[in-house]
């Protein structure tokens, strides 16, 4: 009777006897990103789900990611066959109004511009010693889109998906802080001072019907392996521009988007266990991502400085740095700095249709990337 | 294929393909505006 008190005493205290500094330093790191995301408003539908994750994940002994383990089931059900991430997107694209781009098509070059930063960090990765696929992984951290980062890096890295998701979210909601020093270092003071004349053309419903289907046969003919990103985010616009499939749209933008966020929330948090993450390396991803998203603000702005130059002073080079995804954010970053500098300067609805194309453009960096790599035999 | 081959090739071919395939989806919205343009479709809506 003795023995059996004891042994049962026993069970209470293994949590505790199993219960090492990393672990307790990973519930901390959770618990930031619950405060960033409860306290700060950063990404809280991601980084509340991700920090809990990560709390989750790092009880000894609960087994939550051991086989047949809830959160593995999560992982292995949604993130490893890719389903979650494409889930999402069909949402994104049922919640995205691209009439800015519509109505100014020529700006979408800046969306492009808007991705270099994933090349050029991959690069950089490269040259600091990670494996070509772990390069790929951080560098999409530059496409400054959540689910096109988590997409890419479980399909390539998937040892890096907490880090590089957690980096993607904290900084698309840090862009405030991280774009204007760019912005302002880049741009000349008769620059920033450049009002940019209306631009409204109207567009008809049938473009913004055949605008969905154009974009996905076309760019998925130059870019096929990345037609599961393309074809549903563009699934997702054409349910929302068409106008016959309310239910589907708002189920699009609502409940399955809300289901698979949380799902996903919590499936990216559970790859933070202590063993994996509390590495170097996690910090190294976490600096790149960083530099990454500053390399697309950088040559977004150089870009709309050639293109000042090329329309004879008629563009605000500071358009440049909304070619990024993180829409309308960018966006607002844009209108407020111009303000600073010209307050006849309005530079909203130009730099909407910058980042609209930013958020295309991170799709198709990523689309033209999985493609490239499928080319040379990798992935 | 060494590492730098690798990153040159994938950073300079991702670069140009998706500039290229931005800039033939603007071509292409052009042209749908053009085929499409929003006056048509007014004219075309039903009279009360």
């Amino acid at each position: 009777m003795e023995s059996a008190i004891l042994a049962g005493l026993n069970g209470l205290i293994l949590g505790f006897s199993n219960f090492g500094w990393g672990q307790a330093v990973m519930i901390l790191i959770g618990s930031l990103l619950l405060y960033l995301g409860i306290g700060k408003g950063f990404e809280p539908l991601l980084l509340l789900p991700i920090g809990f994750g990560a709390i989750l994940v790092n009880i000894p002994l609960a087994g939550l990611m051991d086989q047949g383990g809830v959160l593995r089931f999560f992982y292995d059900t949604g993130v490893l066959t890719e389903i979650f991430p494409i889930l999402i997107f069909i949402g994104i694209g049922a919640m995205t109004d691209f009439q800015p781009l519509l109505e100014n098509p020529k700006i979408i070059l800046l969306g492009a511009a808007g991705q270099f930063g994933i090349f050029l960090t991959l690069l950089l990765a490269l040259a600091l010693g990670f494996d070509k696929l772990e390069a790929v992984a951080i560098g999409i951290i530059g496409a400054c889109d959540g689910p096109t980062s988590i997409y890419v890096s479980s399909k390539y890295a998937p040892h890096l998906l907490g880090a590089v998701s957690v980096a993607a979210y904290s900084y698309m909601s840090l862009v405030p802080i991280i774009q204007p020093p760019i912005m302002r270092l880049l741009t000349t003071e008769g620059e920033k001072k450049i009002v940019m004349g209306i631009v409204k053309q109207p567009v008809s419903k049938t473009t913004k019907i055949l605008f969905p289907v154009v974009v996905t046969v076309a760019a998925s003919l130059v870019a096929p392996f990345g037609t599961p990103l393309i074809g549903m985010v563009m699934l997702g616009n054409l349910m929302k521009e068409c106008g016959v499939v309310e239910r589907l749209k708002q189920a699009s933008e609502n409940e399955i988007t809300n289901i698979v966020t949380l799902l996903l929330g919590l499936s990216i948090g559970a790859t933070m266990e202590a063993e994996k993450f509390l590495r170097v390396e996690t910090i190294i991803v976490l600096v790149l991502g960083l530099i990454a998203i500053g390399l697309d603000t950088a040559v977004g702005v150089l870009l709309g400085k050639l293109m000042c130059f090329l329309t004879g002073g008629k563009i605000n080079p500071l358009i440049g740095a909304a070619g990024i995804s993180a829409f309308p954010m960018s966006a607002r970053v844009v209108q407020v700095e111009g303000q600073k500098y010209n307050k006849k300067s309005y530079l909203l609805m130009h730099a909407m249709s910058a980042n609209a194309g930013g958020q295309i453009g991170s799709i198709i960096a990523a689309a033209v990337m999985l493609s490239v790599l499928k080319g040379m035999g990798m992935g | 294929m060494d590492t730098w081959t690798f990153g040159w090739t994938v950073a300079l071919i991702g670069m140009g393909g998706t500039m290229l395939v931005l800039w033939l989806l603007s071509l292409l919205i052009l042209l749908l505006k053009r085929i499409f343009p929003y006056k048509s479709e007014e004219s075309a809506s039903p009279k009360r």
